[in-house]
């Protein structure tokens, strides 16, 4: 086998020297400050400092609130995700099968994709308003007395359906392309094999989009994690009070509301220790059971 | 020949301009909306008033961001000569010694005649240091006050409490039975327990309020006088007498302007924004209501909103033309201005007068509560608190009062928490002021 390679040395070191560069810049050299004020008590204008050791981190360990934004954390990354894939996946099965007007289906579908976060947010808290938001009015006409910033678990749900709603479009257009480069004799050899359309789904399908399913799990877990920030900022109006919120979100309140920079820079290096530990349990275990054609 | 005659005016200009050379300062604020514009009609004026100095304001988002982006900027060198900060930002920014001038300081060194009484009782000593100097010059200020919809109160068959025992016992039952939601309220840290505080006479904070030094700096908010007010306010909710519609302002303040609710509490800097709207009831304002059961002599309230501080590491010039604007600012004829405009309190007697004899109270009765109730008899628990991330100790006191009116959490539960977790705040606080 041919090896591809460099002649010399300097030449792969500067092309990737402005990417390093890039990372150093605006990742390792915040990080690592993150890492050193997660050990001080500091005055926010700089003057006076402590250097308090963990005591940021047992802070957090020993924080009962802490613990229960963590656990939220956990249930709504995990509702958001299960719930984005999955409804993405049928949108996109069906898609696939549609055949006149497709591209008018698969556009409608792909719109919401523009949307910013925050302006979903706010389309979300047009339509949970309290006293005439038309979802307010539907989950009342079902008995639900839905009252957003008023009712914890209200708040919540709101959040999650407003991150999937935002994040549907993405995983449909990945999964919809995934569904297409399935060579057609494949399919074509199963539909002799087997009669049925939900064993043919899960036998053949489904296996052959496990590689795009994988990529979008660590895109989505990341995306409930850290990019619904707008969303939840948005839906509880600034205002934390008795809202339900996201890890990313008590680092912004402690720090950029409230100005406790040890605190949140301690937060902020526990998030990224959660991501790296994420990182490496999803490539070690989930990936080995994925066969990419 | 018109055309020359234009180009030589506008290099005319440019020399004249260059040749004054005007000090330019400039002021962050967090003023969005009607009360931007006004900023920015202030400005304007102090940039006409005058030829020797500018000054331009900056809008920089909620009170939060605008204190953050402040000490962003400071920390970079690139601090404003004004910056606006909050009054739960108070601590943080008189903690921080050396990040701003005391405004006495800079007015007394610039040569201004400077007299803390001139200004009203109530807005003397929030942003002021334990020994009574002025740091911040009070700019938007305002008190809790208590705005009632007088028909609904008419129908009902009752007058404004004067105490909360007589809310319970009589205003709110009548209003119950009229139809109406007896009470809503916009800021419970704020109206429920920093006022509460003052209005009741109840010290808020040791060491003097926190005014004496964050260390060992310890709230008092797990006292029965106060929980008593909360295990009322969960009550009433029960029998319906009030709603509480979550944490945000505007929430509790629709309901009132849809004339759903008898009694709203909100702020006298409300004032501006109720009288511009068309409501479809006569609204009128007065004083918090008391417990008799408390105190028999009610004081006066403190001050919310927040105050103007001048950084420091600037150059003579300019901090000369951050007291010519300061002069400016406080003029009777710009605080008369102000509070006409915004409902905002005049902060010197001078302007109170003033607004006084134009008639400014014989048209708007309800205007002049703000300033009556911060006029009220003084005592040691009214001047204000001193408490550092108090940010997050209104957070964790509007989390656990959402809990209490969610039925999430007892009355006793929840003080126990704001205790501990503002304790627990305070602490650090402390350490980070060494």
């Amino acid at each position: 086998m041919k090896r591809a390679g460099f002649t010399t040395r300097w030449l792969p070191m500067l092309l990737l020297l402005p990417q390093l560069a890039v990372i150093i810049v605006f990742f390792y050299w915040p990080a690592a400050q993150a890492v050193q004020s997660s050990f001080y008590l500091e005055d926010p204008f700089g003057f006076g400092s402590t250097f308090v050791g963990l005591d940021n981190y047992t802070y957090l360990a020993q924080s009962t609130e802490y613990a229960k934004i963590a656990r939220f954390t956990l249930v709504f990354t995990i509702l958001v995700t299960f719930f984005s894939l999955a409804l993405a996946l049928l949108l996109a099965v069906k898609a696939d099968k549609v055949i006149r007007g497709a591209k008018s289906y698969r556009t409608l579908l792909m719109w919401v994709y523009a949307v910013a976060p925050p302006v979903a947010g706010f389309i979300g808290l047009l339509m949970f308003n309290q006293s005439w938001g038309p979802l307010t009015e539907l989950a009342k006409s079902f008995g639900w007395d839905f009252t957003l910033g008023v009712n914890a678990t209200d708040t919540a749900a709101a959040m999650v359906l407003v991150s999937v709603w935002k994040q549907v479009p993405v995983n449909f257009i990945f999964f919809l392309s995934g569904l297409q480069s399935i060579p057609k004799s494949v399919r074509e050899a199963a539909l002799i094999d087997c009669a049925s359309a939900i064993r043919r789904f899960w036998d053949v399908t489904f296996p052959l989009l496990a590689p795009t399913g994988f990529f979008l799990l660590i895109i989505n877990i990341t995306y409930a994690l850290f990019d619904t920030f707008g969303i939840v900022d948005t839906l509880v109006k600034g205002e934390p009070g008795n809202n339900p919120m996201t890890l990313v979100y008590k680092v912004y309140v402690d720090g950029f509301r409230g100005n406790d920079l040890g605190g949140s820079s301690a937060q902020s290096v526990v998030l990224m220790v959660l991501v790296l530990a994420l990182t490496v349990v999803q490539f070690r275990l989930v990936e080995r059971r994925i066969h990419y054609t | 020949m018109k055309k020359l005659t234009l180009g030589t005016a506008a290099a005319l200009t440019l020399m004249a301009n260059t040749a004054f050379a005007e000090t330019e300062i400039t002021w962050w604020h967090g003023m969005g909306g009607a009360l931007g514009d006004t900023v920015n009609e202030i400005a304007k004026g102090f940039n006409e008033s005058q030829d020797e100095y500018k000054i331009t304001p900056a809008f920089k988002g909620t009170y939060e961001e605008t204190l953050t982006a402040g000490i962003a900027a400071f920390r970079a060198g690139e601090q404003p000569n004004v910056l606006q900060v909050f009054d739960a930002g108070a601590a943080t920014v008189i903690g921080a010694k050396g990040a701003t001038v005391p405004v006495q300081d800079l007015l007394e060194s610039n040569g201004v005649d400077f007299n803390i009484e001139d200004y009203i009782s109530g807005v003397r000593y929030f942003f002021a240091d334990a020994d009574g100097k002025m740091i911040g010059m009070p700019f938007n200020s305002s008190s809790p006050v208590m705005y009632y919809n007088v028909q609904a109160l008419e129908k009902a068959g009752v007058t404004p409490p004067k105490t909360w025992e007589e809310f319970q016992s009589v205003t709110a039952p009548a209003l119950k039975d009229a139809g109406y939601i007896a009470m809503t309220q916009s800021h419970l840290p704020w109206i429920f327990v920093e006022n509460f505080m003052s209005r009741n006479d109840q010290p808020f904070a040791t060491n003097n309020n926190g005014y004496d030094g964050a260390d060992g700096t310890k709230i008092l908010v797990n006292t029965p006088e106060l929980k008593a007010q909360f295990t009322a306010m969960a009550d009433w909710k029960e029998k319906g007498y009030f709603e509480w519609f979550g944490t945000g302002w505007g929430d509790n303040q629709t309901p009132f302007e849809q004339g759903k609710v008898g009694i709203w509490f909100g702020s006298s800097g409300s004032f501006g924004g109720l009288s511009k709207q068309d409501l479809p009831f006569d609204f009128s304002a007065t004083y918090l209501p008391y417990w008799e059961s408390v105190t028999t002599e009610p004081k006066q309230t403190f001050i919310g909103g927040a105050a103007l501080f001048a950084m420091s590491g600037k150059s003579d010039a300019e901090n000369k033309a951050t007291t010519a604007f300061f002069e400016y600012l406080t003029s009777p004829e710009v605080q008369y201005m102000w509070h006409r405009e915004t409902g905002y309190v005049p902060i010197t007697t001078a302007a109170y007068e003033l607004a006084k004899a134009d008639g400014h109270y014989d048209r708007f009765p309800a205007a002049e509560t703000g300033i009556l109730q911060l006029s009220l008899d003084a005592s040691e628990n009214t001047a204000g608190y001193r408490m550092g991330f108090y940010v997050q100790i209104r957070d964790v006191m509007n989390r656990e009062f959402g809990r209490i009116f969610t039925g999430e959490t007892s009355v006793d539960d929840a003080f126990n928490a704001i205790e501990k977790e503002s304790n627990e705040l305070l602490a650090r606080f402390a350490k980070t002021q060494n």
